[in-house]
């Protein structure tokens, strides 16, 4: 069986369709971690000290979240190889029937997504890229995730670069929300224009709940 | 009226192509597209010269042997028509019109906008069908059929198998044509003994003929002359996810 799921177009599509939604349940729980910036330091910093000390439920999720990751883009880079073998010959003329932008460039603002988290993971995890971001501590030596955002998100090209990213992330979401209901099957007829609504507006949800932070910091409304 | 042609002509699989230019005039616009090729192709014939191969059936919209892309769009510019349906009147007088064969490396070119499309024969043959017991016909409604059922399967079986929902697919995936096929016999009672093995075998022949995967632009549906919905994909990926589960 597993043999078929990896060797079938249909199997592919299925495991992009299941990680894509565990990603997309991250990216929405993130989201909320982010808005406790406006409860203030002490909530957001408790739910950070939560995180960071909740070692058995940190490291599994971190270690899921990296195999989802690569199975993600697995599938899509051989997937869409695949898909590029089917026409030799192009069209000389090629009107786009219905094809969005979004769905068109999947692997391009993929890998974009995919660059970023590492440069993110690098900047706010690991701390390699602003090494000031490492020294803030609360009182009680956990990290102060208030002030690291502060911090960075005054520096208005991290602001901008997060700000982009976080664009093209949702622009990705955009057509990936609506499009794993189909290779999961979850679908009826005369749904289809409401699934594919509701998952831009997902995905716009998602844009606005991210770059409220950066916007909120830049307008000097968090400091 | 009269129409500029930009049409592909190409001998066969292995020669190159071109676009050559061909001037129609003295045309009706409540000729068919179809009508206009042939008119064309009497004067080409009548130059000696080798007619545009196309092809062409019932010029009914309902058999799906007409094929071409025409502008861009296959089956040309309206929405659920074939080529055969298509009318000079959709189109302004002197336009420049480009007519390509479908194109996907599974439909390999025979010559000029014919291509072959045996390819879903193929995948037909793999479970496009029901096994009954020959013998007496059964008994008028001894099966009952729920309505909602019937007319969700009769929506599917109202593909032609044309093969526009590969010509226009960014991916050229065949999962229109058999998301149909799979789910208009998937649906009935009839069909239920063969379901698992029927999505398992036709999906695999479609996978097996270089067909791409579904990037769900619905760009297929867009073009379909049958207006076949693309969520028969969500119910064949369902069926064929079932099947796997319960056929380890």
């Amino acid at each position: 069986m597993l043999d078929r799921v990896w060797k079938s177009t249909l199997g592919k599509k299925f495991l992009m369709a299941v990680t894509g939604t565990g990603l997309v349940l991250f990216v929405f729980v993130h989201m909320m971690g982010n808005l406790q910036m406006f409860l203030g330091p002490e909530v957001i910093n408790r739910y950070a000290a939560m995180l960071q000390t909740s070692i058995e439920f940190l490291w599994p999720a971190r270690f899921g979240l990296a195999i989802f990751a690569l199975v993600h883009i697995g599938t899509g880079i051989t997937l869409t190889w695949q898909n590029r073998q089917t026409r030799d010959q192009r069209y000389a003329t090629r009107k786009l029937v219905k094809a969005t932008l979004a769905s068109r460039t999947m692997l391009w603002t993929g890998s974009f997504v995919a660059l970023y988290v590492v440069y993110h993971l690098l900047h706010f995890t690991i701390g390699t890229i602003d090494l000031h971001l490492a020294e803030m501590k609360t009182p009680d030596g956990h990290r102060d995730v208030y002030r690291m955002l502060i911090w960075a998100f005054q520096d208005s090209r991290v602001a901008c670069g997060y700000i982009l990213a976080m664009g093209v992330l949702c622009f990705h979401l955009s057509h990936g929300i609506g499009a794993l209901f189909q290779s999961l099957g979850i679908k009826k007829p005369g749904y289809e224009p409401l699934i594919y609504r509701l998952a831009r507006l997902a995905a716009l949800g998602l844009l606005v709940g991210f770059v409220s932070v950066p916007v909120a910091v830049q307008l000097g409304w968090l400091q | 009226m009269k129409l500029k042609l930009r049409v592909w002509r190409q001998k066969n699989a292995h020669t190159p192509g071109q676009f050559v230019e061909y001037h129609a005039d003295n045309l009706n616009p409540n000729m068919s597209f179809l009508e206009m090729l042939d008119v064309v192709n009497e004067q080409i014939a009548a130059k000696g010269e080798e007619p545009i191969a196309f092809d062409h059936d019932c010029r009914e919209g309902i058999c799906g042997a007409c094929s071409c892309v025409i502008n861009g769009e296959p089956h040309g510019p309206h929405d659920k028509v074939t080529t055969c349906q298509t009318y000079l009147r959709s189109f302004q007088d002197g336009a420049t019109v480009t007519i390509e064969p479908f194109r996907a490396n599974a439909f390999p070119l025979i010559k000029d906008l014919v291509v072959d499309r045996t390819a879903f024969d193929r995948i037909i043959q793999a479970g496009g069908y029901i096994s009954v017991g020959t013998g007496h016909p059964p008994d008028a409604n001894s099966l009952p059929v729920p309505k909602p059922l019937a007319d969700l399967a009769m929506d599917a079986a109202a593909c032609i198998g044309c093969g526009a929902c590969v010509a226009a697919c960014k991916n050229a995936s065949a999962m229109l044509f058999v998301a149909a096929k799979v789910s208009h016999l998937n649906l009935l009672p009839q069909g239920q003994p063969e379901r698992d093995v029927r999505a398992l075998a036709m999906v695999d022949q479609m996978d097996k003929e270089g067909f791409g995967a579904c990037t769900v632009t619905l760009s297929c549906q867009a073009v379909c002359p049958k207006g076949i919905s693309g969520s028969f994909i969500a119910k064949m990926n369902r069926d064929f996810l079932r099947a796997m589960l319960l056929n380890p």
